[in-house]
């Protein structure tokens, strides 16, 4: 009887959710199974596609296809003079999502955010420890330095929030706009957390974003529907699928036999393949990232700048990216943030290749030898070290620089790499978080990262000045001068050989409008279409 | 009887330990470390670092780490997945059902085919026909998985569109597993179009992962049977007058199956490490796809218990190939 029972519940349930599946359905083959959907706990690219870019929102935004912050749950907000306080003020009636397996009775208010961000950091909050999933470690939260600049986050009234720091902070707001900060339910969790089922927060997402949970099939396909109350107005697309197809390949075949309607991360042998079909348009866009080669500064000679440019005018880098990057192509890179990134200095130029000039400074500093730095993993921002690191092998050979290649794996690459006395040069590269170009300077440059990841161990007084005040000013325009200043030190210093930025490409359909590449490497669904 | 299957279970309790331990030092000995891989890029403060290992417990030395592992799985406890933090035996519960079903058409595929093919290669010695067919095997056992996959995707999918690229059912078909076999929920539904949908995404899959079976299988049966062709029963059989697909179908043929059905039995493992790949191609939803994420991530718990799961299955298995071996065999019960 009992199965009978389960057996009828299930036909009926699948009768309702089938229904849906004959409205208006985009198909976005996605690379990966996201890990869960909480963007709390999560640091994947598609585990944020797959829950805060859908199913949430935050309290700023990033402009759809862009890097600027605009408004989101937080219609407005002031920052006091000292830089220290930030006033929210939320956007009135915002609709959390209702489901089987929650309805909401109110809308979203400042108990939503403090709540959000609480459980992040505040330990004696049931859901920052193991009663909420075993072994939590918010990396995001913790790796964008939010418990160091974070004093409290106030309820003022239902419509506003208060955020205190610790010290001036500017790229504080694009912080918020980042994944890791999508608002959650405070009433959705307090239910569960009554019923027993606090676990369900991570795996039966509510949030106030375009799109609603509706399934998961684990390792296979997720389904939302569009969230019928959205405070920025119901989607055009009813139900949104991912499913999930590891396999780039089997990814553009989906996209080109109509299975799928956008593929990310196409192989970049299949682009003549994508480019030569009517069906599909291939969009690209220079990614948010940068791959370059850190020189250990502190080390003689590398200590010397003029050796630095010396060992960078050694290398064809022309050659080098288009045997690295083949038909994908990449942006070589003139400074350490990407041209689409605000504050870029089109003035700023990196070394041209010179092999004579640079033969002479380096016969004169008497390097003979160094070690070239390579790992096994495909990164976005460079496809293989190994030949990379083969090719300025070869022509720093005529130069007269015999470089030895050092293998790692990559976890044990980055940790052996980041140590202080590393030796030599050593490839690594970046790619942005917010958007801001702090994530790119004092990330990878900051005196504080020597050690984490400032793998030049460079600490340059001028350099530091300019990016710890652009940090403090809240002024866009006082902050982008100082980047533009310290991209000039930058270039006369050069701690690290700069390589290129990656294209990042999307395969979409004909039929479908209004998709975009997004500098951050996240896939939006908000304003798709398709027609039948 | 009973005495070979409690032989053959005690047997089954060293292998086990050694499953354990195997399962425990493999991932350890890959190069890299969970906490790291997990914070990508941003790299860890040495403090944060410190306090990460104390809080998975990699901070205990080796020997405890295991001891603590095997009492956990002795008592059921699998533990939980670094990256997802869902039950790793849960996850496995949820996939393994789509291994099984893509390793039993492909073992159908496999034997449908090589055994037949491997009778008339018998039968026929030395004709074109055996000498085609065993250089094809050859060919079939030494095709790599992942570039037979996507030759296949690309021909039959991209090229003619006869057959889905990848998935397990086309994604208009939607409803609650019951069994988590889609060829059985989708009839348990009653939905045909739906079941045909299942079958046309599982064509593909199961003929790469049984390409390898299928050769060795057509081997096997082909040497099996040239064998018994050269016994006396058979020649008597012959002499009696009987027709030849009679002393091919009763005579031959069941003797011949003997060392053919340990062979099958043999090949899941080859089909579970097959799947690891086929799964990652077809975007096929199973534990194989889920090994090779877990590899990546460094995710020791998913490795170390998938594996022991995985072995588990692979032993069971080839202890029923055993007691089904003294069942078609009375002299193994004898000895």
């Amino acid at each position: 009887m009992k199965k009978t029972m389960a057996f009828a519940a299930a036909l009926l349930a699948a009768s309702v959710l089938g229904g849906v599946a004959n409205a208006k359905t985009l198909v976005y083959c996605s690379e990966a199974s996201p890990a869960n959907f909480d963007p709390g706990t999560t640091t994947g690219g598609n585990d944020f596609d797959a829950s805060s870019r859908t199913v949430y929102s935050r309290l700023v935004e990033f402009k759809h296809g862009g890097t600027e912050v605009e408004p989101g749950l937080a219609d407005k907000w002031e920052i006091s003079d000292d830089g220290l306080v930030y006033t929210f003020h939320l956007h009135p009636g915002v609709k959390f999502q209702t489901t089987d397996y929650f309805k909401p009775t109110r809308d979203l208010n400042a108990d939503d955010v403090v709540f959000s961000f609480d459980r992040q950091f505040n330990k004696e909050n049931p859901w920052n420890g193991d009663k909420y999933l075993p072994n939590l470690t918010w990396d995001y939260y913790t790796g964008m330095d939010m418990p160091k600049y974070v004093a409290k986050w106030e309820k003022v009234d239902d419509l506003t929030v208060k955020l205190t720091l610790t010290e001036p902070n500017a790229p504080m707001l694009a912080n918020l706009g980042m994944d890791f900060a999508s608002i959650v339910s405070k009433e959705y969790a307090d239910q569960l957390a009554k019923d027993g089922k606090m676990a369900d927060f991570s795996t039966k997402p509510i949030g106030t974003g375009p799109f609603q949970f509706v399934d998961y099939q684990l390792d296979a396909v997720i389904r939302y529907a569009a969230h019928p109350d959205y405070f920025k107005g119901k989607e055009k697309i009813d139900d949104l699928v991912f499913a999930i197809t590891p396999d780039a390949t089997a990814r553009i075949q989906k996209v080109l036999a109509g299975e799928c309607d956008i593929a990310p991360y196409p192989n970049p042998a299949d682009i003549g393949t994508i480019k030569a079909n009517n069906d599909v348009t291939l969009m690209d866009q220079a990614g948010l990232n940068i791959g370059y080669m850190s020189y250990n500064t502190t080390i003689p000679p590398l200590d010397k700048p003029e050796v630095r440019h010396a060992l960078n005018q050694a290398i064809d880098r022309e050659a080098l990216i288009k045997s690295l990057f083949q038909d994908a192509g990449a942006t070589p890179a003139e400074n350490l943030i990407p041209p689409t990134m605000w504050s870029w200095d089109k003035d700023v130029k990196t070394d041209s290749y010179d092999p004579d000039a640079a033969k002479k400074v380096l016969e004169a500093a008497g390097l003979k030898e160094i070690q070239l730095w390579a790992s096994d993993r495909v990164r976005p921002y460079n496809p293989n070290f190994q030949r990379a690191a083969e090719l300025i092998q070869a022509d720093w050979a005529k130069v007269g620089v015999k470089a030895e290649i050092v293998n790692y794996e990559w976890t044990k690459y980055r940790s052996e790499g980041k140590k202080k006395e590393r030796p030599g040069a050593f490839q690594i590269g970046w790619t942005g978080d917010n958007g801001d170009p702090d994530n790119f300077f004092a990330t990878l440059f900051a005196c504080s990262a020597i050690g984490v990841s400032n793998y030049s161990s460079w600490c340059d007084k001028d350099f530091e000045d300019l990016i710890q005040k652009a940090k403090k000013t809240s002024d866009q325009a006082e902050r982008t001068k100082l980047y533009e200043q310290a991209q000039v030190v930058f270039q006369k210093q050069a701690p690290a050989f700069l390589l290129a930025h990656s294209q990042v490409y999307a395969v979409v359909r004909k039929n479908v409008s209004g998709f975009m590449m997004d500098p951050l490497g996240i896939h939006r669904f908000d304003g798709v279409d398709k027609a039948e | 009887m009973l005495k070979y299957i409690l032989n053959r279970i005690a047997l089954l309790i060293p292998t086990l330990v050694g499953i354990t331990i195997c399962a425990f030092a493999f991932v350890r000995l890959l190069p890299g470390d969970p906490i790291l891989a997990m914070a990508g890029e941003h790299g860890v403060a040495p403090a944060r670092y410190e306090e990460l290992k104390e809080q998975f417990g990699y901070n205990l030395p080796i020997w405890q780490q295991y001891i603590r592992y095997v009492g956990e799985v002795a008592t059921g406890d699998f533990g939980v997945a670094i990256s997802s933090k869902r039950p790793v035996l849960e996850e496995f519960k949820t996939l393994f059902p789509a291994t099984m079903e893509l390793s039993f058409f492909a073992l159908v595929f496999a034997m449908v085919l090589g055994i037949p093919a491997g009778i008339v290669a018998a039968v026929k010695r030395g004709s074109w026909f055996d000498q085609s067919l065993m250089g094809t095997a050859l060919v079939g056992y030494s095709m790599p998985i992942f570039w037979w996959g996507l030759l296949l995707i690309i021909f039959f999918s991209g090229y003619l569109g006869w057959t889905p690229v990848s998935g397990r059912i086309g994604l208009q078909f939607f409803f609650k597993p019951i069994t988590g076999f889609m060829t059985i929920d989708t009839l348990l539904y009653g939905k045909w179009d739906a079941f045909r949908s299942a079958l046309s995404h599982l064509v593909l899959p199961a003929i790469v992962l049984g390409t390898i079976p299928l050769a060795v299988i057509a081997r096997q049966t082909r040497s099996a049977m040239l064998e018994v062709l050269g016994e006396d029963y058979v020649r008597t059989a012959r002499a009696k007058g009987l027709s030849p697909s009679r002393v091919i179908g009763m005579h031959a043929l069941r003797n011949a199956l003997i060392p053919v059905v340990t062979t099958i039995g043999l090949q899941v493992g080859t089909l579970l490490a097959g799947a690891i790949l086929t799964e990652t191609i077809f975007a096929w939803p199973g534990i194989g796809k889920w090994m090779v994420d877990s590899i990546f991530k460094r995710d020791y718990v998913v490795v170390q218990s998938g594996l022991l799961l995985i072995a588990l299955i692979v032993m069971a298995v080839n202890l029923i190939v055993d007691l089904l071996y003294a069942v078609i065999n009375p002299r193994i019960r004898a000895s």
